[in-house]
């Protein structure tokens, strides 16, 4: 028996994509729903670099790249904004912030 | 031994991933995340790219979980939530059947396509050599044929960096948010739950 190991690290992707989304979808800590997203954008960068071995091509290492490039700024950008709202809202949970004021 | 690791690395992976989403306690998901990401960057290993996964360990787990849990120390968010709470009803519910449809669709894409589920010319880029390293490889095609979209993602850092410190900057007048006016005296359509409901 020989596995067809590609098709189960893209099985692996599609389950830990699904897991990431649905913590999104469900949890409130807005800390936690970054962790999420980062599941989820690993999730895509494992897909990428498997789709590179298929088909034998490097641009699949070379996108995951910039996925993390965005992905840090994602980071970088969401925890100022829990900052900024944590100063106002110590307590706040994600379902509290449903107005956007300055 | 291949597929070994890829068994090891998948079961820590998921089992990470359960932990980042079912933790009552935000460190413990943060401390999921990490073993997450580290058995991610092993299965890079594992595909061979040496590069990726050492930037995984650097980036993901040196920086970003660093930085989350740092914010939450700043915060003092490590109290453990209530899980149990369902604030909106059924939303549980709704978000596993949405994550179960998708799972189960891509997987099904994959069983039944096979191969075939990956369509596209082969090397279109440049293939993977054993004989150059995969650095070099990957820097290569970074200063050649993505060297526009490097020169962008130098302004995207940019930006992050002055938009996190314009938000985190301390406002001279500070006001708390006042609790929001509920959506339906607004006009708006119930969030939670209808009106009906609303009277019991």
């Amino acid at each position: 028996m020989s596995p067809n190991l590609p098709l189960a690290y893209l099985a692996l992707s599609a389950i830990l994509f699904s897991i990431g989304g649905v913590g999104l979808l469900v949890r409130r800590n807005p800390l936690v729903m970054i962790m999420c997203v980062e599941l989820m954008l690993n999730a895509v960068n494992l897909t990428f670099v498997t789709f590179g071995k298929m088909l034998d091509d490097i641009a699949g290492q070379v996108i995951v790249f910039f996925v993390m490039v965005v992905a840090a700024a994602e980071v970088v950008i969401g925890l100022a904004l829990i900052v900024a709202m944590a100063r106002r809202r110590p307590d706040a949970n994600a379902d509290d912030l449903r107005l956007l004021r300055g | 031994m291949e597929t070994f690791v890829f068994i090891v690395c998948a079961l820590i992976v998921l089992a990470g991933a359960l932990g980042v989403v079912m933790s009552r306690n935000p460190v413990h998901a943060a401390l999921s995340l990490v073993a997450t990401l580290f058995g991610i960057a092993v299965l890079f290993l594992n595909l061979g790219a040496q590069l990726l996964a050492v930037v995984q360990v650097i980036v993901y787990t040196g920086a970003i979980v660093v930085l989350i849990l740092f914010v939450m120390m700043l915060l003092g968010v490590d109290e453990d939530e209530d899980l149990d709470a369902e604030p909106i009803v059924g939303q549980r519910f709704i978000a596993v059947l949405v994550g179960l449809l998708f799972a189960g669709a891509v997987l099904a894409v994959i069983i039944i396509g096979k191969d075939a589920a990956v369509t596209g010319a082969r090397s279109a880029t440049e293939a993977i050599s054993p004989d150059v390293a995969n650095i070099v490889q990957i820097g290569r095609q970074l200063f050649t044929t993505y060297v526009f979209p490097l020169e962008i993602t130098a302004g995207l850092l940019t930006i992050a960096v002055v938009g996190a410190v314009l938000l985190s900057r301390r406002p001279k007048d500070l006001q708390p948010i006042p609790e929001p006016e509920s959506m339906t005296e607004m006009g708006d359509d119930p969030l939670t739950m209808t009106t009906g409901e609303a009277e019991h």
